[in-house]
């Protein structure tokens, strides 16, 4: 098993698929009257959060405390970075505190490359700058392979902000990596020139959304971050929605099986409507239902042995 | 629980293997288990057979089929992953986690009957207690072992033993079964011969 988890390409397959096995089993305890196992019991998890975030740092507490670790929760409001700490400095701190993992979301993309390099624990990647976010891609995978049965073969079609989303790269390098073929679809200013190869051979670029959609399992909306809307990446957020938006109309186009994932927050109105968000096609409730799985998984793998 | 041959250094030895029960023994042994079964829980009512993985896990099976042979009675059989209760967890790589399924009656107020191959330190057991306790109440817990090799560490006992096999700490219990490495037995490796 690996020792830290920083980007979607970490993980070759079988190591991607023991995560996937590992959640399935721990999503089971989240049935039972004691949602607790004694594994990870004298660890201590740090959630280090440089980012506002709800569902992810709420997710990881969940998943630690689940498997009975010691839980820190760290957010940069309020604490000593707030006069001038830098992120080493801090790192050194829960270090000496007996952090066996450190799970941290930064605004810089590469914060947890470093980090890795400074404390002895692990490090989990929950998201740095516009560069990755492997537990959500290991999510999503998760919810596909519940909803649809397989990975290998899926057609996923990845439709918005793609300059700005660690989603989408952490997704890219992960589903490829598992056998699936991502199409990246967006207006041409927020789809980087050459994205699809320099990330994963096979994966595909598209500007059309209507022509897309008949031929995927699964599309899995972006959010366009507020912030982005007015530094002119498209005229204005009514033809966004109308050219990239999902609505009933276009949700309607996609084959009879297909589902929509959104890994929220949700902008409801800009890139997806009400009606498809709230449909039985959409996953968007079961995966963060899936998060808490898959990060307890992923917990247990990298600290659950003496992999050091 | 099967453990490898223990590694030894000088005196080079030849490694004994002993065969203690044979295919035939290993079948015979299941059937006396299943009567002790029904006769000291009167029928098998109310009763769950949990095996602990992997090799418990075709033995409740068994179990239960020669317990429906014999007196008709459809014993319910589920599976019990130890892995995350197990108290040397850190002391290995990590574990792959197994299934675990409770026939879906549960197991609350049942007689549960814990199934495993051998029966050593006492330590999977204590793992299947703890694990057991998360997934229910059960009303009362019994072992089904079939081998029992001594050298308990803990305070724990198994209420249907197949064979008890005095070894030294030396040596090692190796069970095979038919669904899992294509023969039964039950051999002894490491003794001196």
């Amino acid at each position: 098993m690996i020792k830290h988890l920083l980007s979607g390409g970490d993980l070759d397959a079988d190591t991607a698929t023991e995560i996937l096995d590992t959640a399935a089993e721990m999503a089971t305890v989240a049935g039972r009257e004691i949602k607790k196992l004694p594994a990870l019991r004298g660890r201590t998890v740090v959630n280090l959060f440089y980012e506002d975030s709800t569902r992810t740092r709420i997710s990881f507490e969940a998943a630690a405390k689940r498997l009975s670790a010691d839980v820190i929760n760290f957010s940069a409001k309020g604490s000593s970075v707030t006069k001038g700490e830098s992120l080493k400095d801090t790192a050194l701190t829960l270090q000496a505190m007996g952090a066996d993992a450190v799970v941290v979301r930064h605004p810089a993309s590469g914060a947890p490359h470093r980090l890795a390099n400074w404390v002895d624990g692990s490090v989990v990647n929950a998201g740095d700058g516009t560069h990755e976010h492997p537990t959500q891609a290991l999510l999503d995978a998760y919810t596909m392979r519940a909803r649809l049965g397989r990975l290998a073969g899926l057609s996923v079609a990845v439709v918005g902000d793609v300059l700005h989303s660690r989603v989408a790269r952490s997704n890219v390098l992960l589903l490829s990596t598992l056998g699936a073929k991502v199409t990246l679809v967006g207006p041409p200013t927020l789809i980087p020139v050459d994205i699809a190869g320099a990330l994963a051979p096979g994966t595909d670029v598209s500007y059309d959304l209507d022509s897309v959609l008949p031929n995927v399992d699964v599309v899995m909306m972006l959010r366009v971050q507020r912030e982005r809307m007015n530094d002119s990446y498209f005229p204005s957020a009514r033809e966004y929605a109308r050219r990239y938006g999902l609505d009933g109309p276009r949700m309607r186009r996609l084959p009879e099986h297909a589902i929509v994932m959104h890994p929220g927050p949700m902008n409801r109105g800009m890139e997806i409507t009400p009606e498809v968000a709230d449909s039985p096609r959409s996953t968007i409730v079961e995966q963060v239902t899936n998060g808490v799985s898959v990060r307890m998984a992923v917990l247990y793998l990298l600290l659950g042995g003496n992999n050091r | 629980m099967a453990y490898p041959p223990a590694a030894r250094s000088s005196p080079p030895r030849q490694p004994s293997v002993k065969v203690i029960l044979a295919s035939a023994d290993v079948q015979r042994v299941v059937d006396r288990i299943a009567h002790q079964i029904l006769e000291k829980t009167q029928g098998a009512a109310n009763t769950v057979l949990l095996g602990i993985p992997t090799r418990g896990t075709p033995l409740a099976r068994r179990l239960a089929d020669r317990i429906s042979t014999f007196e008709d009675v459809a014993v319910p059989v589920g599976v019990l992953d130890i892995t995350l209760y197990r108290d040397d967890l850190r002391r290995h790589a990590t574990r792959a986690v197994g299934p675990t399924e409770l026939p879906s009656g549960g197991i609350d107020g049942k007689r549960v009957i814990l199934v495993d191959d051998v029966l050593f330190s006492g330590r999977t057991v204590r793992a299947a207690l703890d694990a057991l306790n998360d997934v229910g109440r059960p009303a009362s817990v019994q072992l089904a072992v079939l081998v029992d090799r001594g050298h308990r560490e803990l305070p724990i006992r198994a209420d249907y033993v197949g064979k008890n096999i005095p070894t030294s700490l030396a040596e090692s219990v190796k069970v095979t079964l038919a669904e899992i490495d294509g023969t039964d037995e039950v051999k002894l490796y490491g003794g001196q011969s």
